[in-house]
This record gives C-alpha cells, sequence and structure tokens, in this order.
C-alpha cells in the first residue's frame, strides 16, 4: 500500500511538472478562443489548461485572483453542446465523441466586464486520440514490462490508424454527395433557366402582338 | 520490496525518456487579425513548426517567428503550408505569429503543429526508443522502428484529412452558390420579360396619337 503511494506520488510530481509549460497566448477577458478538433468518432480528447492574469503594475502575468475560471464549452459537429462547465484557474476537461465530425472547443473567462479588459494568458494543451492515453499511468496500474508498454502504445496506435481511415471513407461519402448535389442542381437549373427564357420569350411576342393589335399600330 | 523495486526502476526509466512533446490546433483566424503563440524554450532543443491553411480566400497567410531577443528566425508571406525547424540557440519565449491583415473579408482556418523535442520541462513520460541503457535488443528495436513508423503514418493521414478538408469545404461553398446564384438569373428573367413588355407598353400608352399618324402615312 505504502509501495503504491509512494509511487503515485512521483507520477502527480512529474505530471504538475508536465503541465508547467506549453504553448501558450494571450485573450482578453471577456474574449472568447475556439479550437476546431476534426476527430472521428470515439475517441478520446484530453485539454489541460492554466490561465494567468496580467498584472499591470508590474506587467507581468501572475496567478490570477480567487474567483476567476474558464468556462470551457465543447459543441460537435451538429451544434449540440456536449459540456459545458466552469472550471478554475487551471483545470482538466475530458469528452468522447460520439459521432465523427468538427468539434469545436471553445474557452472564455467568466469575468464580467466591470474589471476592465485586462489580458489573460492561457497555457493549453490538448491531446488526441492515443496522444491522451497516459502510458505511465498504465504501466503502473497493470504492471507491464517496459516492452509490454511499448507494444501496447503500437496497438493504440494503429487503432487509431484504423479509425481514421473509416472517417476517411464517410468523408469522401458525403464529398462526393454534395459533388453529385451541385452536378444535379446545375442540370436542372439550366434547363429550368431555358425553359422560362422560350416562355418568356413566346408570351412577350404574344403580348405584345395583342397590346398593338388592341391599339391599332398594325 | 522485488516488486517496489522494479516498479520503480520502471518508471525511473521511463521518466528518462525524452519524447518529443507535440502541440497540434486547429484554430479560425479573422479577417484582418493577427493570432500569436508563445513557449518558453531552453538551449538545445529542437523545435518543428508546421502549419497549414485548410479554408479560406485565396489559402494563404503570413507567418513570423521570433526568438526571444527579437531575432526574426523565419519570416514568409502568403504561404498555404510550410514546415520551419530549428535547434535552439537562445534561453527563453519564443513567439510566432500568424497574421490575415492583407485579406478584407475572408478568414482563414489554420492549422498549427508545435513540436518540441529534448527539452527537459517538455517531456512527457511515455514509452519511447531509450537512449541511454545497455544494449538493445532485436525486438526493441524494432518495436522502436515500428513506432516512428506509424508516427509517420499519422502524420499523412493528418495531411490527408486537411486537404480532404480543404476540397470538401469549397464543393460545399459552391453547392450554396450555384443554387443562390441559379435563383437569383430565374427570378431575374422573369422580372426582365415583364418588364421589358410593360415599358414597351408605356412608350406607345404615352404618344399614342403622335404614333397613330406616323404609321397611317
Amino acid at each position: 500500500m505504502e509501495n503504491h503511494l509512494y509511487l503515485i506520488l512521483i507520477i502527480s510530481l512529474f505530471q504538475l511538472i508536465t503541465i508547467s509549460y506549453s504553448l501558450y497566448f494571450h485573450i482578453d477577458e471577456t474574449e472568447r478562443k475556439c479550437f476546431i478538433e476534426e476527430i472521428p468518432d470515439e475517441t478520446l480528447v484530453i485539454g489541460k489548461y492554466r490561465v494567468e492574469l496580467l498584472d499591470e503594475n508590474t506587467n507581468t502575468y501572475g496567478a490570477t485572483p480567487y474567483g476567476i475560471g474558464m468556462n470551457v464549452e465543447i459543441k460537435d459537429p451538429d451544434d449540440k453542446i456536449v459540456l459545458s462547465k466552469l472550471y478554475t484557474s487551471e483545470g482538466r476537461f475530458t469528452f468522447t465523441s460520439h459521432m465523427p465530425g468538427e468539434h469545436l472547443i471553445c474557452l472564455y473567462s467568466n469575468s464580467s466586464a466591470w474589471f476592465g479588459r485586462q489580458k489573460l494568458r492561457i497555457h493549453l494543451d490538448i491531446d488526441v486520440g492515443e496522444h491522451a492515453i497516459d502510458y505511465q499511468e498504465i504501466g503502473a496500474r497493470e504492471k507491464l514490462t517496459e516492452l509490454q508498454l511499448r507494444i501496447r502504445q503500437l496497438l493504440d496506435q494503429v487503432q487509431q490508424i484504423a479509425k481514421e481511415q473509416n472517417y476517411q471513407r464517410y468523408r469522401e461519402e458525403r464529398f462526393r454527395a454534395t459533388s453529385e448535389s451541385t452536378n444535379q442542381r446545375v442540370l436542372w437549373w439550366s434547363f429550368a433557366q431555358v425553359t422560362v427564357l422560350v416562355i418568356a420569350g413566346f408570351w412577350q411576342m404574344r403580348h405584345l402582338k395583342g397590346f398593338f393589335l388592341a391599339k391599332k399600330l398594325v | 520490496m522485488l516488486p517496489l523495486l522494479s516498479h520503480t526502476l520502471l518508471v525511473c526509466i521511463i521518466l528518462i525518456f525524452k519524447k518529443i512533446h507535440a502541440n497540434e490546433l486547429t484554430f479560425e483566424l479573422p479577417d484582418n487579425a493577427k493570432e500569436c503563440f508563445h513557449d518558453k524554450l531552453k538551449i538545445g532543443s529542437k523545435f518543428v513548426l508546421e502549419y497549414q491553411v485548410v479554408t479560406g480566400g485565396n489559402y494563404d497567410v503570413d507567418l513570423e517567428l521570433k526568438s526571444p531577443s527579437g531575432k526574426i528566425l523565419y519570416k514568409e508571406t502568403k504561404k498555404q503550408y510550410d514546415q520551419f525547424e530549428k535547434t535552439v540557440e537562445e534561453d527563453g519565449v519564443y513567439q510566432f505569429c500568424f497574421s490575415n491583415e492583407f485579406s478584407t473579408f475572408t478568414h482563414k482556418i489554420i492549422y498549427i503543429d508545435w513540436k518540441v523535442d529534448g527539452d527537459p520541462e517538455h517531456e512527457i513520460p511515455q514509452p519511447g526508443p531509450r537512449v541511454a541503457e545497455g544494449a538493445l535488443t532485436m525486438i526493441e528495436l524494432k518495436v522502436g522502428k515500428i513506432h516512428e513508423n506509424l508516427e509517420k503514418s499519422i502524420d499523412y493521414q493528418t495531411h490527408h484529412r486537411l486537404r480532404e478538408a480543404t476540397g470538401r469545404a469549397r464543393a460545399e461553398d459552391l453547392q450554396e452558390r450555384v443554387q443562390i446564384w441559379s435563383l437569383g438569373q430565374f427570378i431575374l428573367i422573369i422580372i426582365v420579360a415583364i418588364g421589358t413588355v410593360l415599358l414597351l407598353r408605356s412608350f406607345f400608352t404615352d404618344r399614342r396619337t403622335s404614333s397613330n399618324m406616323t404609321w397611317n402615312r
């Protein structure tokens, strides 16, 4: 029991270190920043973020005061909200896609505009599919040797490739359907326009002939 | 006791591994906008930045990559796809900015892939090719190779997906435009036909007496 606790301590310590440095960007307090993830279905997505507030006095970024959190909103390809939660200044969100397509991950802070338009620095890391799997944890939990762990990783990678190719087939189908629909539309609209032109021509001739006859000009 | 030792050893081995930390993001860059990303890097690590414009206008974007001292390491305008790698020579915060300021009303969707390799702070403990432990067995070598090739395969798939997304966005846009313009032209034909007739009628209705006389001559 004690041994496992020690192990878990090492693992969590290292997790803490890895969350410290990653890509970051700046947004305004009231701004909403969205990222698109095009993924096949049944794919796990893990996002980790950390928010810092710009201190106007010292011009450095520091920890956020209590109360500032980030809303995380995730929409699926049908524009339905999959996840909408408020997290603190440091958070971790996960979701599994249930349909293939473009998912939208949006982050916006929950501060009202009264605080002024301060700048926020967001460290963000989004891991999709096999990148989201924590092998360290699996290795410790299932007591696998290093080789077994690596083969496990290979299996997960291959599974992801297969899923992505299946999604590719689905997308290709949609593309083909769109192209064929455009083809059909061009055909029918051209036909309709030619017909309307001819009818309009005939109608004009007939109407004007009748008009001139009535006016006794012809 | 032995299980603990082997577990600790396993964890330590895994923690020593150097793994590429990859950060992939796809975001929308509005017209006349500039979007910057920053990262803190150490000397000796190597970074690779790959970007691709997925949809929007002429599929071009400006990119500028600056070192912590302000030196411009990479500056390209109106490029659709490029890859840039460099070994870090300066400690500090590197920033790269995408600019769509030359465009007045098309907003672009841009995919970026930011990989940092060899930076202890960017390490994620994951199984990877071992570099510091004795002789590699044949199996481990092969497994390492398979892993590398699978990574490449996944990378190719991503690029294929992005190109296909570009084509699909164009096709869907075309479909909508064909519909709208055809409908518009259809209605326009009808309006013009009726309008011409009405206009002609108005000519002859006003000057009826004069044209009556000219005709009878």
